[in-house]
């Protein structure tokens, strides 16, 4: 009865603790953050053993749960795992259970941020396991919700207006893929019934594709709508500009959670949706969304460097990043940009939720965070400045570092297909170590000034947030095959799909 | 034995944990090299160690698969020989050098990380790990340069030495994607990786790839990790960050410049000499940027007056010695120049640390007479001093007069290129000599220049520091032994040793030897050195107003000298200034441009809905309102024919069919 319902305990657990806090009488906020605590490590738990079970070898869906949810529509609930979701769902789990130890100074309306925090993480949960098209369009949709408010509410100056444009870009990509999702029912049918369906499985057959999806015109159509939400969600240049915005406003857990996980939702809907079920239409678009993602990796590199916030500018580094994984997702020729396309999701979710803790550390201190505001702060605060030189050096791709590793696959595998978008790729990097050290050198370095040198070191708590992150990025580095041995056969059958 | 890897954990608070370290791995790569010496066979001198694998990806058409291993040849013993036996001496020299500074710890944590960097880097048994490596060296070197933080022109000093280092990194690497597929599909799949046995193997592939722009794709990979080798062996374009990698502490300096990083260009070209020899214009190219770095550096040493500054452009020249070397395929005699500058720059950068560490600054001009107060640092510096000026018998003169020997006989693709360079190797030995007398005029002999204070404080240094000196001293006057001229008839150890991985190609070949011509060119290269020396003596001692009238006569000169040929200034404004300045526009463009863009949307969107509302209320309720008053209108108008008469329906009846009749008649 557990084992075969793992899945779904995974993901509404979360749900369940949010319920839970709903009801503890308002003066005990620390039995919130506890149950919150308790429902984030509960699921991290069965993460890992989902993870010790998996077959990497098999490259059909694990753990399925299937039961009809709305007959009339033929809707099923139905969730899974392969190779690519369980390390989003291993992702997903460790920043969550991280983020709410980080979010423990929080003052304001703990209930309600506690309760939208863990609605947010059964929904993302529920994104990377659904293998209904209808199911995975209700978590994407739910998943704004408690974003919105969690920028909305417990932002910074700016964050109804963050809240609100992160909330309408995201429905412009969400609406497009909901008439892809009603173009795809009826245009497709189970051969033995006749019967329309949402079930990914069935949509991705080609053969029962039928009447409106037999049209190039509409396929193309079809593909162009989905990319156009994926790429938001990325983000992609040019429709990142929520990005930074939100990343600005938001309080420092939601910033993880945002950058760590919602991003790589943007690529996981491309593998997931995509690539199964309109594959002619990917290898039509791959060459230019290739493009884009060089182009994202250039622009955010300079962007970034144009920055003054430091929160700013590590979301403007995130967009560069994320461009790797744009660019290796459309290399077909072999698997290994693919493959370190995926290594890159995960590497940036643990680097990039590093550096946002780490803001989030410098942001409690000194109140602010304009880049040229410091300077010798690795005298004032050198375990704290220790900690920032990892994530920085993982960052800019440090090898030995994990980041190297996925960037490295991406560039080497992409080199077969675009030699001279991988070479235009392969210059980020010196301008990835340029605004990198720079920064370093405007906020550590230097003589101390003299306001910030009192600032307290790091703390325990916050130390216990970064330790196991860094600790992967350092693993990672040396020694990737755990990951790329999870991904490897799942990521094979995707690209086979596209080349069939 | 290879597990030279396992014991550089980050030192703790004991200098000793970093010191004893660091021999252990000297004392395993010796162990090592008689591994290595005790097999017979020479060409069967290789161990290759598989840790475990590191990479693996596969697809229907191949392979990508990469393992964290080591290769333990004669070329990686003999690097790991220099590595870690100078680099021991250089900890241990540390110990007194850093005594008092309470950053420790961090200190040794950094250069035991170097040193590992290092090892990676040259026991690497594939591309990419030695990729590690070499990115390795670029980090510590980054951290070290930029050690004494709290002084922001220290840190930028890094920050820079790891940029430029970077620059070169990315030509290393877009030339190892180049060979790697180019392989790749010229095998058919069959390639699957870059250890360097197999690049080795499938290298007479490359001659079969379709050229690029009508260049062999071969010169083009050959080109693109000469790239890679100039940013880290600080050869012309990218030698801006070596000068100012004097911010670090001394001992890193001399780290820096004798045992690790700078030589790890020369050595990568050596270890894929198989695939320059493939790309004989690329050689070419290396030849003639070493030629030209080494005279350019040379010029800019005669000019400074920070001790360390004349030292680091030394470095340069003889690094452009080493590059001539491999340049025209004698990399044994690279490789050679390599192991003897290792002993004689260590020492001089040991010993200029040695006379820092007592007057406390570096300025040549305030130094003087030092030969009276710190005997033995005197003593050992005069050993590497000679050394480096090529005075024949020292390990300088041996290496250096083998790399002339090679350059003059080589073949080079332009007639008269070899004989060219030649010549400007002899001028650079000369200037050497010359540049290097003058430093040790100024620092040693005359009387101090600094205050009486300072002069009453000048001391030996610590046994602890000048012990290292003294082994390096010996090392340079005895290290030539290892690579004997030809005309002496005595065996090249160094090269017979280096001959299974190196080739043939390893310098001289003794069967066509014009011995007579071999001794002429010796005495001549041994006659100019000592020029150089008496012309620095001319200079400096006898004639002391030389060098301030030709300061003065050639103004111009000088200046461009001293302002280093503008060429900081230069790239500031070519690359970085545009560089900043695009970026400044990116960020400008996104929030000016796209975000506005979106915010515009959004206003337009409100606008338009506030439009709309008035629309609706307007437009839409009053089409609807005047739709109404329309039928009214019409119902009143229409109702006024309604008028009850009987005689108005029955004319009306008439006029009707009146009207329809002619129109049936008209038809």
């Amino acid at each position: 009865m557990f084992a075969e319902h793992l899945l779904s305990w995974i993901i509404f657990s979360p749900l369940v603790g949010a319920v839970a806090i709903l009801f503890v009488p308002k003066r005990l906020p620390n039995l919130m953050k506890t149950l919150a605590l308790i429902s984030t490590a509960i699921p991290l738990w069965w993460v890992a053993q989902l993870y010790n079970q998996f077959d990497p070898a098999d490259a059909a869906f694990q753990y399925v749960e299937r039961a009809p949810w709305i007959k009339a529509f033929n809707i099923s609930y139905s969730v899974g795992i392969d190779g690519i979701s369980i390390l989003m769902v291993l992702l997903t789990a460790m920043l969550s259970f991280l983020c709410i130890v980080a979010s423990w100074n929080i003052r304001q309306h703990v209930r309600g941020y506690f309760a939208l925090f863990l609605l947010l993480d059964t929904s993302m949960m529920g994104v990377f396991c659904a293998l209904d098209f209808f199911l995975f369009y209700v978590f994407w949709e739910l998943m704004l919700l408690p974003m919105y408010f969690l920028i909305g509410i417990w932002g910074g100056p700016k964050k109804e207006y963050a809240a609100i444009k992160f909330f309408l870009f995201t429905l412009v990509g969400s609406v497009l893929m909901l008439i892809v999702m009603v173009v795809f029912f009826f245009g497709s049918a189970e051969p033995t019934t006749g019967l329309h369906s949402f079930d990914l499985m069935i949509l991705a057959d080609q053969s029962m594709h039928q009447s409106l999806l037999l049209n190039t015109t509409i396929r193309w159509l079809c593909y162009f709508a989905l990319l156009i939400n994926f790429c938001i969600k990325i983000p992609v240049v040019p429709l990142h500009t929520w990005l930074p915005d939100a990343h600005v406003e938001a309080p420092t857990a939601v910033s993880v959670i945002l950058a760590g996980v919602l991003l790589k939702m943007g690529a996981y809907g491309i593998l997931r949706i995509s690539y199964p079920l309109l594959p002619d239409m990917a290898f039509v678009f791959a060459p230019y969304v290739a493009l884009f993602g060089v182009i994202s990796i250039i622009y955010g590199a300079l962007c970034a460097m144009a920055q003054q916030d430091l929160k700013k500018l590590i979301a403007y580094s995130s967009i560069s990043h994320m461009g790797f994984v744009v660019l290796g997702i459309s290399v077909f020729t072999n698997t290994t940009a693919i493959n370190g396309a995926v290594l890159q999701m995960f590497n940036h979710g643990t680097v990039t939720a590093m550096l946002f803790l780490l803001v989030g550390v410098i942001y409690d201190r000194a109140h602010h965070r304009i880049i040229d505001g410091f300077g010798g702060l690795a005298k004032t605060m050198p375990i704290y400045a220790g900690y920032t030189g990892l994530a920085f050096f993982a960052a800019l791709g440090l090898p030995g570092l994990s980041s190297f590793i996925s960037e490295a696959l991406v560039l080497i595998g992409s080199f077969q297909q675009y030699r001279v978008y991988t070479i235009t790729a392969t210059s980020g990097i010196v301008l990835t170590a340029g605004y990198f050290l720079w920064t370093m050198q405007r906020v550590f370095l230097g003589p101390v000034k003299e306001q910030y040198a009192g600032l307290p070191e790091i703390n325990l708590r916050e130390v216990f947030t970064l330790t196991p992150l860094a600790l992967i990025v350092v693993l990672l580095g040396f020694y990737p095959m755990p990951v790329l041995d999870l991904i490897g056969t799942s990521l094979k059958h995707t690209v086979d799909l596209v080349l069939r | 034995m290879n597990g030279l890897l396992g014991k550089k954990l980050p030192g703790r608070a004991v200098p000793m944990i970093g010191c004893v370290s660091v021999f252990l791995s000297f004392w395993i790569a010796v162990a090592g090299f008689f591994t290595l010496l005790g097999i017979e066979e020479p060409k069967e001198r290789l161990v290759i160690q598989s840790l475990y694998q590191w990479l693996l990806i596969s697809w229907d058409q191949g392979r990508f698969s990469l393992e964290l291993a080591f290769r333990m040849d004669p070329l990686s013993a003999v690097m790991c020989l220099v590595v870690s036996g100078v680099g021991f001496l250089i900890h241990l020299y540390s110990v007194g050098y850093m005594a008092g500074d309470d950053s420790q710890p961090r200190y040794f944590a950094y250069l035991n990380l170097f040193t590992f960097s290092m090892l990676l880097l040259v026991l690497a048994d594939n591309l990419l790990v030695m990729f590690v490596g070499w990115e390795g060296v670029g980090l510590c070197s980054y951290l070290l340069i930029g050690f004494w933080f709290t002084d922001l022109d220290k840190a930028r000093a890094g920050m820079k030495a790891f940029i430029v280092n970077r620059v070169g990194d990315f030509g290393f690497f877009v030339g190892l994607m180049l060979l790697f597929w180019t392989l790749f599909e010229t095998s058919g799949g069959a390639v699957t990786g870059l250890s360097f046995g197999q690049l080795q193997e499938a290298m007479p592939r490359l001659i079969t790839a379709r050229p690029i722009w009508n260049i062999e794709v071969a010169t083009w990979v050959a080109l693109l990790l000469f790239v890679g080798a100039t940013g880290k062996s600080a050869q012309i374009p990218l030698y801006v960050w070596l000068p100012d990698a004097m911010a670090g502490p001394t001992p890193v300096s001399a780290f820096i410049h004798a045992a690790t990083m700078v030589t790890a260009g020369v050595y990568m070209i050596a270890r894929l000499n198989f695939l320059f020899l493939s790309a004989p214009a690329a050689l070419a190219v290396v030849a003639i940027v070493g030629g030209v770095t080494a005279f350019g550096a040379a010029t800019l040493a005669v000019v400074q007056n920070d001790i360390k500054r004349v030292l680091a452009y030394s470095t340069i020249s003889q690094l452009g010695f080493m590059f001539m070397a491999v340049g025209v395929a004698a990399f044994s005699a690279g490789i050679f120049h390599l192991v003897t500058h290792s002993f004689f720059k260590a020492l001089l950068f040991l010993g200029a640390g040695s006379v820092i560490h007592a007057v406390h600054h570096n300025d040549l001009r305030h130094m003087g007479g030092l030969r009276r107060y710190m005997p033995w640092t005197f003593l050992t510096f005069m050993a590497g001093y000679l050394a480096i000026s090529g005075v024949p018998p020292l390990s300088g003169f041996m290496s250096k007069d083998e790399i002339l020997w090679a350059v003059f006989t080589s073949h080079l693709p332009v007639p008269g290129l070899g004989k060219a360079l030649w010549a400007l190797g002899l001028i650079t030995a000369s200037l050497t000599a010359f540049y290097m007398t003058r430093l040790v005029i100024l620092a040693f002999a005359g009387t101090y220049r600094g205050t009486p204070e300072e002069a009453h404080h000048l001391h030996e240094s610590p046994p602890v520091m000048t012990g290292p000196l003294m082994a390096l001293a010996v090392l340079a006057v005895i290290g030539g032994a290892m690579g004997l001229p030809a005309p002496t008839h005595l065996p090249h150890a160094l090269e017979s040793f280096l001959k299974p991985v190196l080739g043939d190609h390893g310098g001289s070949d003794p069967v066509v030897h014009a011995y007579g011509m071999e001794v002429l060119l010796m005495g001549l290269s041994s006659a100019v050195a000592v020029a150089g020396i008496c012309g620095g003596w001319l200079c400096y001692v006898k004639h002391t107003e030389i060098p301030a009238r030709a300061a003065s006569r050639f103004a111009g000169i000088y200046r461009m000298l001293s302002r280093l040929f503008f060429v900081d200034e230069l790239y500031q404004f070519l690359f970085i200034s545009p560089l900043v300045k695009l970026a400044k526009i990116a960020g400008h463009f996104d929030l000016n441009g796209i975000d506005a863009g979106v915010n515009l949307t959004s206003w337009l969107t409100t606008k338009l809905a506030v439009l709309v509302g008035w629309e609706d209320l307007q437009v839409v309720d009053g089409v609807v309102n005047g739709l109404a008053g329309v039928v009214q209108k019409c119902g009143d108008q229409l109702r006024r024919l309604h008028t009850g008469k009987i005689q108005h329906y029955l004319y009306s009846v008439a006029f009707g069919l009146f009207g329809l009749y002619i129109i049936l008649l008209l038809l």
